[in-house]
Protein backbone atom coordinates (compact mmCIF):
# COMPACT_ATOMS: atom_id res chain seq x y z
CA UNK A 1 0.00 0.00 0.00
CA UNK A 2 1.28 3.28 -0.88
CA UNK A 3 -0.48 5.96 0.86
CA UNK A 4 0.43 9.17 -0.34
CA UNK A 5 -1.60 12.28 1.90
CA UNK A 6 -1.48 15.91 0.79
CA UNK A 7 1.93 15.93 -0.25
CA UNK A 8 3.04 19.79 -1.30
CA UNK A 9 7.03 19.99 -2.34
CA UNK A 10 7.89 23.94 -2.96
CA UNK A 11 11.27 25.28 -4.16
CA UNK A 12 12.37 29.25 -4.00
CA UNK A 13 10.45 29.54 -7.71
CA UNK A 14 8.04 27.00 -8.31
CA UNK A 15 5.42 24.76 -6.57
CA UNK A 16 6.99 21.22 -7.97
CA UNK A 17 3.63 19.06 -6.45
CA UNK A 18 0.59 21.22 -5.13
CA UNK A 19 -1.20 19.07 -2.91
CA UNK A 20 -0.96 15.64 -3.93
CA UNK A 21 -3.41 13.04 -2.62
CA UNK A 22 -3.72 9.12 -3.73
CA UNK A 23 -3.64 5.59 -2.50
CA UNK A 24 -2.56 2.37 -4.43
CA UNK A 25 -3.42 -0.73 -3.53
CA UNK A 26 -1.36 -4.78 -4.17
CA UNK A 27 -2.08 -5.62 -7.82
CA UNK A 28 -2.34 -1.83 -9.25
CA UNK A 29 0.12 -0.88 -11.86
CA UNK A 30 -0.12 2.70 -11.89
CA UNK A 31 1.15 4.97 -14.77
CA UNK A 32 1.90 8.68 -13.75
CA UNK A 33 1.48 10.55 -17.28
CA UNK A 34 2.03 14.00 -16.97
CA UNK A 35 4.37 16.69 -19.26
CA UNK A 36 7.58 17.42 -18.70
CA UNK A 37 8.18 19.61 -15.57
CA UNK A 38 4.47 18.35 -14.22
CA UNK A 39 6.21 16.88 -11.13
CA UNK A 40 6.12 13.12 -11.79
CA UNK A 41 9.66 12.64 -11.13
CA UNK A 42 9.25 14.83 -7.46
CA UNK A 43 6.25 13.01 -6.46
CA UNK A 44 8.60 9.45 -6.87
CA UNK A 45 11.34 10.80 -5.05
CA UNK A 46 9.14 12.01 -2.60
CA UNK A 47 7.60 8.07 -2.16
CA UNK A 48 11.08 7.10 -2.71
CA UNK A 49 12.41 8.92 -0.01
CA UNK A 50 14.85 11.25 -1.62
CA UNK A 51 12.86 14.36 -1.33
CA UNK A 52 11.79 15.38 1.95
CA UNK A 53 8.13 17.03 1.06
CA UNK A 54 7.35 20.53 2.59
CA UNK A 55 3.94 19.53 3.51
CA UNK A 56 2.02 15.59 3.85
CA UNK A 57 3.73 12.35 4.56
CA UNK A 58 3.76 9.64 2.35
CA UNK A 59 3.31 5.89 3.66
CA UNK A 60 4.45 3.06 2.38
CA UNK A 61 3.51 -0.24 3.47
CA UNK A 62 2.17 1.57 6.51
CA UNK A 63 5.69 3.11 7.45
CA UNK A 64 6.19 6.88 6.95
CA UNK A 65 9.07 7.28 4.54
CA UNK A 66 10.73 10.62 6.67
CA UNK A 67 10.39 9.20 10.33
CA UNK A 68 10.62 5.28 9.18
CA UNK A 69 12.44 5.81 6.47
CA UNK A 70 14.60 2.45 6.82
CA UNK A 71 11.71 0.29 7.07
CA UNK A 72 9.95 2.07 4.50
CA UNK A 73 13.07 1.91 1.67
CA UNK A 74 13.48 -2.16 2.45
CA UNK A 75 9.96 -2.46 0.90
CA UNK A 76 10.94 -0.09 -2.04
CA UNK A 77 12.43 -0.92 -5.14
CA UNK A 78 13.31 2.11 -7.08
CA UNK A 79 14.68 3.15 -10.53
CA UNK A 80 15.85 6.56 -10.40
CA UNK A 81 15.32 8.62 -13.38
CA UNK A 82 17.82 8.01 -16.19
CA UNK A 83 19.12 4.98 -14.03
CA UNK A 84 21.99 6.49 -12.44
CA UNK A 85 24.52 3.81 -10.84
CA UNK A 86 28.56 3.86 -10.22
CA UNK A 87 30.30 4.02 -13.58
CA UNK A 88 33.38 2.70 -12.73
CA UNK A 89 31.79 -0.72 -10.97
CA UNK A 90 30.99 -4.08 -13.11
CA UNK A 91 27.24 -4.95 -12.74
CA UNK A 92 28.20 -7.33 -11.26
CA UNK A 93 29.85 -5.61 -8.64
CA UNK A 94 27.38 -3.01 -8.74
CA UNK A 95 24.73 -5.88 -8.07
CA UNK A 96 26.49 -7.01 -5.34
CA UNK A 97 27.04 -3.92 -3.10
CA UNK A 98 23.27 -3.32 -3.73
CA UNK A 99 22.66 -7.43 -2.19
CA UNK A 100 25.13 -6.67 0.48
CA UNK A 101 23.65 -3.47 1.50
CA UNK A 102 19.82 -4.59 1.53
CA UNK A 103 21.03 -7.49 3.98
CA UNK A 104 20.56 -10.44 1.62
CA UNK A 105 21.80 -13.51 3.20
CA UNK A 106 24.54 -15.38 1.48
CA UNK A 107 22.37 -18.07 -0.15
CA UNK A 108 19.59 -15.50 -0.71
CA UNK A 109 22.53 -13.31 -3.08
CA UNK A 110 23.78 -15.77 -5.10
CA UNK A 111 20.72 -16.81 -6.15
CA UNK A 112 18.66 -13.75 -6.25
CA UNK A 113 21.76 -12.28 -8.62
CA UNK A 114 21.63 -15.13 -10.85
CA UNK A 115 17.67 -14.91 -11.79
CA UNK A 116 18.01 -11.08 -11.92
CA UNK A 117 20.81 -11.71 -14.30
CA UNK A 118 19.21 -14.32 -16.04
CA UNK A 119 15.61 -12.03 -16.40
CA UNK A 120 17.20 -8.62 -17.58
CA UNK A 121 19.65 -10.82 -19.94
CA UNK A 122 22.89 -9.58 -18.13
CA UNK A 123 25.30 -12.23 -18.12
CA UNK A 124 27.17 -10.79 -21.73
CA UNK A 125 28.18 -7.65 -20.11
CA UNK A 126 28.81 -9.02 -16.08
CA UNK A 127 31.60 -8.20 -16.21
CA UNK A 128 32.11 -4.75 -18.32
CA UNK A 129 32.53 -1.58 -16.69
CA UNK A 130 28.56 0.29 -16.80
CA UNK A 131 30.43 3.34 -18.30
CA UNK A 132 31.14 1.14 -21.41
CA UNK A 133 27.79 -0.49 -21.63
CA UNK A 134 24.86 0.83 -24.34
CA UNK A 135 22.00 2.77 -23.23
CA UNK A 136 19.40 -0.17 -22.96
CA UNK A 137 21.90 -2.46 -20.83
CA UNK A 138 22.51 0.73 -17.97
CA UNK A 139 18.68 0.90 -17.82
CA UNK A 140 18.44 -2.91 -17.26
CA UNK A 141 20.64 -2.41 -14.75
CA UNK A 142 19.10 -0.19 -12.72
CA UNK A 143 16.12 -2.28 -13.04
CA UNK A 144 18.25 -5.47 -12.10
CA UNK A 145 19.05 -2.97 -8.67
CA UNK A 146 15.41 -2.14 -8.03
CA UNK A 147 13.88 -5.80 -8.43
CA UNK A 148 16.88 -7.35 -6.66
CA UNK A 149 15.34 -7.93 -3.09
CA UNK A 150 12.08 -8.78 -4.91
CA UNK A 151 10.14 -5.73 -3.22
CA UNK A 152 6.15 -5.04 -2.10
CA UNK A 153 6.49 -2.03 -4.27
CA UNK A 154 7.98 -1.15 -7.54
CA UNK A 155 8.85 2.69 -8.22
CA UNK A 156 10.16 3.39 -11.65
CA UNK A 157 10.78 6.39 -13.28
CA UNK A 158 11.13 5.70 -16.67
CA UNK A 159 11.99 2.41 -16.77
CA UNK A 160 11.60 1.68 -20.81
CA UNK A 161 13.06 5.12 -21.56
CA UNK A 162 16.57 4.55 -24.18
CA UNK A 163 15.47 0.93 -25.03
CA UNK A 164 14.74 -0.52 -28.20
CA UNK A 165 10.88 -1.94 -28.99
CA UNK A 166 12.01 -5.52 -28.85
CA UNK A 167 13.78 -4.25 -25.19
CA UNK A 168 10.83 -2.39 -24.26
CA UNK A 169 8.57 -5.37 -25.09
CA UNK A 170 10.79 -7.58 -22.84
CA UNK A 171 10.88 -5.03 -19.69
CA UNK A 172 6.74 -4.60 -19.93
CA UNK A 173 6.54 -8.39 -19.90
CA UNK A 174 8.33 -8.23 -16.88
CA UNK A 175 6.21 -5.89 -15.56
CA UNK A 176 3.07 -7.61 -16.42
CA UNK A 177 4.81 -10.67 -14.74
CA UNK A 178 5.69 -9.06 -11.37
CA UNK A 179 2.23 -6.66 -11.51
CA UNK A 180 0.13 -9.41 -9.59
CA UNK A 181 1.22 -8.96 -5.86
CA UNK A 182 3.06 -6.08 -5.96
CA UNK A 183 2.33 -2.18 -6.22
CA UNK A 184 4.02 -0.87 -9.33
CA UNK A 185 3.89 2.63 -10.29
CA UNK A 186 6.26 3.87 -13.76
CA UNK A 187 6.02 7.11 -15.20
CA UNK A 188 6.09 7.88 -18.75
CA UNK A 189 5.89 9.71 -21.65
CA UNK A 190 4.92 7.20 -23.58
CA UNK A 191 0.95 6.48 -23.59
CA UNK A 192 1.17 3.14 -25.60
CA UNK A 193 2.97 1.98 -22.54
CA UNK A 194 0.23 3.13 -20.38
CA UNK A 195 -2.06 0.88 -22.30
CA UNK A 196 0.21 -1.89 -22.53
CA UNK A 197 1.33 -2.37 -18.63
CA UNK A 198 -0.91 0.16 -16.38
CA UNK A 199 -4.07 -0.53 -14.70
CA UNK A 200 -4.78 2.61 -13.51
CA UNK A 201 -3.46 5.93 -14.72
CA UNK A 202 -3.03 9.45 -12.85
CA UNK A 203 -2.30 11.96 -15.17
CA UNK A 204 -0.65 14.98 -13.89
CA UNK A 205 0.50 18.52 -14.79
CA UNK A 206 2.01 21.58 -12.79
CA UNK A 207 2.32 19.20 -9.57
CA UNK A 208 -1.88 18.59 -9.47
CA UNK A 209 -3.38 15.42 -10.40
CA UNK A 210 -5.88 16.14 -13.10
CA UNK A 211 -7.16 12.71 -14.03
CA UNK A 212 -6.90 9.63 -11.94
CA UNK A 213 -8.72 6.23 -13.87
CA UNK A 214 -8.54 3.44 -16.11
CA UNK A 215 -6.87 3.57 -19.22
CA UNK A 216 -10.12 2.00 -20.54
CA UNK A 217 -12.22 4.78 -19.47
CA UNK A 218 -9.97 7.47 -20.36
CA UNK A 219 -9.84 5.86 -23.74
CA UNK A 220 -13.09 6.18 -23.57
CA UNK A 221 -12.86 10.36 -23.36
CA UNK A 222 -11.41 10.79 -26.36
CA UNK A 223 -13.91 11.66 -29.62
CA UNK A 224 -12.76 8.63 -30.86
CA UNK A 225 -14.51 6.42 -28.65
CA UNK A 226 -16.65 4.30 -30.72
CA UNK A 227 -15.84 5.85 -33.68
CA UNK A 228 -15.59 4.30 -37.27
CA UNK A 229 -13.37 4.59 -39.13
CA UNK A 230 -12.97 3.29 -42.92
CA UNK A 231 -11.50 4.15 -46.55
CA UNK A 232 -12.81 3.27 -49.71
CA UNK A 233 -11.28 1.06 -52.72
CA UNK A 234 -12.10 3.78 -55.00
CA UNK A 235 -11.42 7.23 -53.15
CA UNK A 236 -13.63 9.04 -55.90
CA UNK A 237 -16.86 8.86 -54.64
CA UNK A 238 -16.06 9.66 -51.47
CA UNK A 239 -18.22 13.08 -50.79
CA UNK A 240 -21.39 10.77 -51.62
CA UNK A 241 -20.57 7.96 -48.71
CA UNK A 242 -19.61 11.18 -46.47
CA UNK A 243 -23.32 12.83 -47.32
CA UNK A 244 -25.16 9.21 -47.05
CA UNK A 245 -23.36 8.13 -43.51
CA UNK A 246 -23.32 12.16 -41.94
CA UNK A 247 -27.33 11.30 -42.27
CA UNK A 248 -27.26 8.75 -40.00
CA UNK A 249 -29.13 9.55 -36.75
CA UNK A 250 -25.81 7.45 -34.67
CA UNK A 251 -23.40 10.17 -36.45
CA UNK A 252 -22.66 13.44 -35.57
CA UNK A 253 -20.02 14.32 -37.87
CA UNK A 254 -17.05 13.18 -40.28
CA UNK A 255 -13.59 13.66 -40.27
CA UNK A 256 -11.63 12.88 -43.82
CA UNK A 257 -7.84 13.12 -43.69
CA UNK A 258 -6.84 14.43 -46.59
CA UNK A 259 -3.49 12.62 -46.89
CA UNK A 260 -4.74 9.35 -46.96
CA UNK A 261 -8.88 9.58 -47.66
CA UNK A 262 -9.56 7.90 -44.59
CA UNK A 263 -12.25 8.96 -43.23
CA UNK A 264 -13.79 9.02 -39.73
CA UNK A 265 -17.16 8.93 -37.98
CA UNK A 266 -17.84 10.20 -34.71
CA UNK A 267 -20.86 8.94 -33.20
CA UNK A 268 -23.58 10.72 -31.35
CA UNK A 269 -23.76 10.72 -27.29
CA UNK A 270 -24.00 7.28 -26.61
CA UNK A 271 -24.79 5.53 -29.86
CA UNK A 272 -22.44 3.06 -31.70
CA UNK A 273 -22.65 3.65 -35.21
CA UNK A 274 -20.65 1.01 -36.79
CA UNK A 275 -23.51 -1.65 -37.09
CA UNK A 276 -25.53 1.35 -38.73
CA UNK A 277 -22.86 2.13 -41.11
CA UNK A 278 -22.06 -1.51 -42.13
CA UNK A 279 -25.91 -1.83 -42.79
CA UNK A 280 -25.79 1.16 -44.88
CA UNK A 281 -22.39 -0.16 -46.83
CA UNK A 282 -23.81 -3.46 -47.44
CA UNK A 283 -27.16 -2.03 -49.06
CA UNK A 284 -25.22 0.84 -50.82
CA UNK A 285 -22.19 -1.97 -51.99
CA UNK A 286 -19.52 0.41 -50.87
CA UNK A 287 -16.15 -1.78 -51.00
CA UNK A 288 -14.02 -0.69 -47.84
CA UNK A 289 -9.95 -1.24 -48.02
CA UNK A 290 -10.40 -0.48 -44.67
CA UNK A 291 -12.76 -0.72 -41.86
CA UNK A 292 -12.61 -0.41 -38.12
CA UNK A 293 -14.01 0.66 -34.47
CA UNK A 294 -11.71 3.03 -32.64
CA UNK A 295 -11.08 2.37 -29.16
CA UNK A 296 -9.82 6.20 -28.06
CA UNK A 297 -6.86 7.43 -28.13
CA UNK A 298 -5.07 8.24 -25.28
CA UNK A 299 -2.56 11.16 -26.73
CA UNK A 300 -5.50 12.88 -28.16
CA UNK A 301 -7.43 12.75 -24.53
CA UNK A 302 -4.20 13.27 -22.56
CA UNK A 303 -3.42 16.77 -24.84
CA UNK A 304 -7.13 17.53 -24.44
CA UNK A 305 -6.49 17.02 -20.67
CA UNK A 306 -2.83 18.50 -19.98
CA UNK A 307 -3.68 21.67 -22.77
CA UNK A 308 -6.94 22.35 -21.44
CA UNK A 309 -5.48 23.23 -18.10
CA UNK A 310 -2.81 25.55 -19.17
CA UNK A 311 -5.32 27.52 -21.35
CA UNK B 1 28.06 -2.14 10.35
CA UNK B 2 27.50 -4.82 7.73
CA UNK B 3 25.94 -2.21 5.40
CA UNK B 4 29.56 0.42 6.39
CA UNK B 5 31.23 -2.11 5.63
CA UNK B 6 29.65 -3.02 2.15
CA UNK B 7 29.77 1.03 1.34
CA UNK B 8 33.41 0.85 2.58
CA UNK B 9 34.51 -2.12 0.29
CA UNK B 10 32.43 -0.54 -2.95
CA UNK B 11 34.65 2.55 -2.58
CA UNK B 12 37.73 0.66 -2.53
CA UNK B 13 36.78 -1.49 -5.85
CA UNK B 14 35.77 2.14 -7.21
CA UNK B 15 39.40 3.66 -5.96
CA UNK B 16 41.30 0.44 -7.75
CA UNK B 17 38.99 0.25 -11.17
CA UNK B 18 40.13 3.61 -11.82
CA UNK B 19 43.62 4.97 -12.44
CA UNK B 20 42.97 7.23 -9.74
CA UNK B 21 43.90 4.84 -6.80
CA UNK B 22 47.61 4.13 -8.73
CA UNK B 23 47.95 7.77 -9.97
CA UNK B 24 47.61 9.09 -6.09
CA UNK B 25 50.24 6.40 -4.40
CA UNK B 26 52.70 6.62 -6.83
CA UNK B 27 52.65 10.51 -6.67
CA UNK B 28 52.69 9.72 -2.83
CA UNK B 29 55.50 7.99 -2.98
CA UNK B 30 57.56 9.72 -5.70
CA UNK B 31 56.73 13.06 -3.59
CA UNK B 32 58.08 12.03 0.18
CA UNK B 33 60.86 10.35 -0.90
CA UNK B 34 62.17 13.26 -3.35
CA UNK B 35 60.89 15.71 -0.09
CA UNK B 36 63.04 13.56 1.91
CA UNK B 37 66.26 13.00 0.25
CA UNK B 38 66.48 16.75 -1.47
CA UNK B 39 64.44 19.13 0.82
CA UNK B 40 64.98 16.94 4.20
CA UNK B 41 68.56 16.23 3.89
CA UNK B 42 68.42 13.01 5.01
CA UNK B 43 71.76 12.14 4.10
CA UNK B 44 73.83 14.85 5.15
CA UNK B 45 72.55 15.32 8.08
CA UNK B 46 73.82 12.27 9.30
CA UNK B 47 71.31 11.09 11.99
CA UNK B 48 69.23 7.97 12.31
CA UNK B 49 65.60 8.96 11.83
CA UNK B 50 63.27 10.12 9.85
CA UNK B 51 62.09 13.09 10.96
CA UNK B 52 63.23 14.44 7.35
CA UNK B 53 60.76 12.10 6.20
CA UNK B 54 57.69 12.86 8.35
CA UNK B 55 57.82 16.67 8.53
CA UNK B 56 56.99 17.35 5.06
CA UNK B 57 53.64 15.20 5.52
CA UNK B 58 51.23 17.94 6.88
CA UNK B 59 52.34 19.58 3.88
CA UNK B 60 51.71 16.86 1.04
CA UNK B 61 48.47 15.87 2.80
CA UNK B 62 47.28 19.79 2.19
CA UNK B 63 46.87 18.71 -1.42
CA UNK B 64 47.11 15.55 -1.74
CA UNK B 65 44.29 14.54 0.51
CA UNK B 66 41.76 17.23 -0.77
CA UNK B 67 42.14 15.19 -3.85
CA UNK B 68 41.04 11.86 -2.54
CA UNK B 69 38.03 14.14 -0.38
CA UNK B 70 36.27 16.26 -2.97
CA UNK B 71 35.09 13.18 -5.40
CA UNK B 72 33.59 11.74 -2.25
CA UNK B 73 30.03 13.42 -2.27
CA UNK B 74 30.59 15.90 -5.04
CA UNK B 75 30.83 13.27 -7.56
CA UNK B 76 27.65 11.42 -6.14
CA UNK B 77 25.49 14.64 -6.27
CA UNK B 78 27.46 15.49 -10.41
CA UNK B 79 26.20 12.23 -11.45
CA UNK B 80 22.90 11.56 -9.42
CA UNK B 81 23.96 8.26 -7.90
CA UNK B 82 23.19 10.21 -4.82
CA UNK B 83 19.47 9.55 -5.19
CA UNK B 84 20.52 5.94 -5.40
CA UNK B 85 22.57 5.83 -2.37
CA UNK B 86 20.26 7.40 -0.34
CA UNK B 87 17.06 5.43 -1.23
CA UNK B 88 18.97 2.31 -0.58
CA UNK B 89 17.99 1.49 2.81
CA UNK B 90 21.40 3.22 4.64
CA UNK B 91 21.53 5.56 7.36
CA UNK B 92 23.39 8.59 6.33
CA UNK B 93 26.01 7.89 9.43
CA UNK B 94 26.70 4.43 7.89
CA UNK B 95 27.22 6.00 4.42
CA UNK B 96 29.41 8.89 5.58
CA UNK B 97 31.42 6.26 8.09
CA UNK B 98 31.50 3.99 5.32
CA UNK B 99 33.34 6.45 2.69
CA UNK B 100 35.55 8.03 5.32
CA UNK B 101 37.13 4.31 6.48
CA UNK B 102 37.91 3.30 2.75
CA UNK B 103 39.67 6.60 2.06
CA UNK B 104 41.32 6.85 5.05
CA UNK B 105 42.30 2.88 4.78
CA UNK B 106 43.60 4.37 1.13
CA UNK B 107 45.73 6.52 2.58
CA UNK B 108 46.74 4.14 4.89
CA UNK B 109 47.76 1.87 2.38
CA UNK B 110 49.77 4.47 0.09
CA UNK B 111 51.49 5.16 3.94
CA UNK B 112 52.67 1.41 4.25
CA UNK B 113 54.16 1.78 0.56
CA UNK B 114 56.69 4.08 1.91
CA UNK B 115 58.09 1.49 4.22
CA UNK B 116 61.43 1.44 2.03
CA UNK B 117 62.80 4.25 3.75
CA UNK B 118 62.15 2.29 6.72
CA UNK B 119 64.08 -0.25 5.61
CA UNK B 120 66.85 1.89 4.80
CA UNK B 121 67.29 4.25 8.01
CA UNK B 122 67.43 0.62 9.71
CA UNK B 123 69.93 -0.53 7.39
CA UNK B 124 71.98 2.73 7.32
CA UNK B 125 71.96 3.11 10.97
CA UNK B 126 69.95 2.27 14.46
CA UNK B 127 67.32 4.53 14.47
CA UNK B 128 64.59 4.20 17.45
CA UNK B 129 61.95 2.46 15.83
CA UNK B 130 59.21 2.80 18.14
CA UNK B 131 59.59 6.96 17.30
CA UNK B 132 58.98 6.20 13.89
CA UNK B 133 55.85 4.32 14.84
CA UNK B 134 54.38 6.93 16.89
CA UNK B 135 55.34 9.37 13.91
CA UNK B 136 53.25 7.07 11.61
CA UNK B 137 50.48 6.34 13.56
CA UNK B 138 50.67 10.43 14.23
CA UNK B 139 50.65 10.94 10.48
CA UNK B 140 47.79 8.43 9.97
CA UNK B 141 45.36 10.24 12.16
CA UNK B 142 46.46 13.76 10.75
CA UNK B 143 45.31 12.50 7.43
CA UNK B 144 41.84 11.44 8.75
CA UNK B 145 41.89 15.26 9.90
CA UNK B 146 42.16 16.33 6.64
CA UNK B 147 40.41 13.90 5.08
CA UNK B 148 36.98 14.47 7.73
CA UNK B 149 37.03 18.05 7.06
CA UNK B 150 37.28 17.29 3.12
CA UNK B 151 34.59 15.01 3.02
CA UNK B 152 32.54 17.63 4.89
CA UNK B 153 33.04 20.12 2.78
CA UNK B 154 33.10 17.78 -0.88
CA UNK B 155 28.95 16.51 0.94
CA UNK B 156 28.14 20.94 0.42
CA UNK B 157 28.61 21.00 -3.12
CA UNK B 158 27.96 18.89 -6.49
CA UNK B 159 31.05 20.92 -7.96
CA UNK B 160 34.59 18.75 -7.17
CA UNK B 161 36.94 21.92 -8.14
CA UNK B 162 35.47 23.89 -5.29
CA UNK B 163 35.32 21.47 -3.17
CA UNK B 164 39.33 20.93 -3.34
CA UNK B 165 39.92 24.46 -3.10
CA UNK B 166 37.90 24.93 0.34
CA UNK B 167 39.15 21.95 1.46
CA UNK B 168 43.17 22.90 0.64
CA UNK B 169 42.01 26.67 2.28
CA UNK B 170 40.74 24.75 5.55
CA UNK B 171 43.19 22.63 5.84
CA UNK B 172 45.64 24.84 5.76
CA UNK B 173 43.88 26.92 8.24
CA UNK B 174 43.86 24.27 10.45
CA UNK B 175 47.28 23.59 9.72
CA UNK B 176 48.43 27.32 10.88
CA UNK B 177 45.68 27.84 13.31
CA UNK B 178 49.23 27.98 15.99
CA UNK B 179 51.03 30.27 13.48
CA UNK B 180 50.54 34.14 13.53
CA UNK B 181 49.48 33.88 10.18
CA UNK B 182 46.14 32.69 11.32
CA UNK B 183 46.07 34.05 14.98
CA UNK B 184 46.54 37.74 13.79
CA UNK B 185 43.10 37.52 12.25
CA UNK B 186 41.69 36.89 15.63
CA UNK B 187 44.61 38.31 18.25
CA UNK B 188 43.29 42.37 17.69
CA UNK B 189 39.56 41.51 18.40
CA UNK B 190 39.16 38.13 19.76
CA UNK B 191 38.75 37.56 23.60
CA UNK B 192 42.46 35.83 24.52
CA UNK B 193 40.73 32.58 25.81
CA UNK B 194 39.15 32.45 21.97
CA UNK B 195 42.75 32.74 20.05
CA UNK B 196 44.21 30.35 22.22
CA UNK B 197 41.46 27.55 21.58
CA UNK B 198 42.14 28.36 17.89
CA UNK B 199 45.80 28.09 18.42
CA UNK B 200 45.44 24.55 19.97
CA UNK B 201 43.89 23.40 17.02
CA UNK B 202 47.07 23.72 15.00
CA UNK B 203 47.72 20.10 13.03
CA UNK B 204 51.21 20.93 13.11
CA UNK B 205 51.47 21.42 16.32
CA UNK B 206 49.85 18.57 16.98
CA UNK B 207 51.67 16.06 14.86
CA UNK B 208 54.95 17.87 15.68
CA UNK B 209 54.11 16.07 19.11
CA UNK B 210 53.90 12.71 17.44
CA UNK B 211 56.28 12.79 15.28
CA UNK B 212 59.15 13.53 18.23
CA UNK B 213 57.69 10.39 19.22
CA UNK B 214 55.87 11.71 21.81
CA UNK B 215 52.64 9.77 21.87
CA UNK B 216 50.41 11.87 23.92
CA UNK B 217 47.11 10.49 23.93
CA UNK B 218 45.57 14.80 23.94
CA UNK B 219 46.84 14.74 20.44
CA UNK B 220 45.12 11.62 19.43
CA UNK B 221 42.37 12.27 21.11
CA UNK B 222 42.56 15.55 19.42
CA UNK B 223 42.69 14.34 16.28
CA UNK B 224 39.51 11.48 16.94
CA UNK B 225 37.40 14.36 18.23
CA UNK B 226 37.85 16.31 15.06
CA UNK B 227 37.39 13.20 12.42
CA UNK B 228 34.03 12.71 14.86
CA UNK B 229 33.10 16.40 15.27
CA UNK B 230 33.12 17.02 11.15
CA UNK B 231 31.67 13.29 9.93
CA UNK B 232 29.12 14.06 12.19
CA UNK B 233 28.80 17.57 10.34
CA UNK B 234 28.64 15.95 7.14
CA UNK B 235 26.13 13.75 8.21
CA UNK B 236 24.06 16.63 9.31
CA UNK B 237 24.12 18.17 5.54
CA UNK B 238 23.02 15.25 4.63
CA UNK B 239 20.09 14.51 5.98
CA UNK B 240 19.57 18.25 5.47
CA UNK B 241 20.40 18.00 1.52
CA UNK B 242 19.88 15.02 -0.12
CA UNK B 243 18.28 15.85 -3.26
CA UNK B 244 19.68 19.29 -3.99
Amino acid sequence: MIDCQGITKKYAHLVAVNDVSFKVSPGEVLGFLGPNGAGKTTTMRIIAGFVTPTTGRALVSGFDVESQSMEAKQKIGYLPEGAPSYPEMTPRSFLEFVADVRGLTKGKKLSRLEEVFALLHLEPVLEQAIDTLSKGYKRRVGLAQAILHDPEVLILDEPTDGLDPNQKHEVRGLINQMSKNKIIVISTHLLEEVEAVCNRAIIIAEGQILVDDTPSNLESRSRFHNAVSLKLVDPSHIEGVRAAIEALNEVTATEIDANNNRMTAFPAPNKMPLAAISELATAQGWEFSEFHLESGRLDEVFRTITAGENV
Amino acid sequence: MNRTFAIMRRELISYFSTPLAYVFIVIFLVLTSTFTFYLGNFYERGQADLSPFFNFHPWLYLFLVPAISMRLWAEERKSGSIELLMTLPIEPREAVLGKFLAAWAFIALALILTFPIWITVNFLGDPDNGVIFAAYLGSLFMAGGFLAVGAFISATTKNQVIAFILSVVACFGFLLAGFSLVLDLFSSWAPQALVDAIASLSFLTHFSNISKGVIDLRDLVYFSLLIAVFLYANTIILHLRKAD
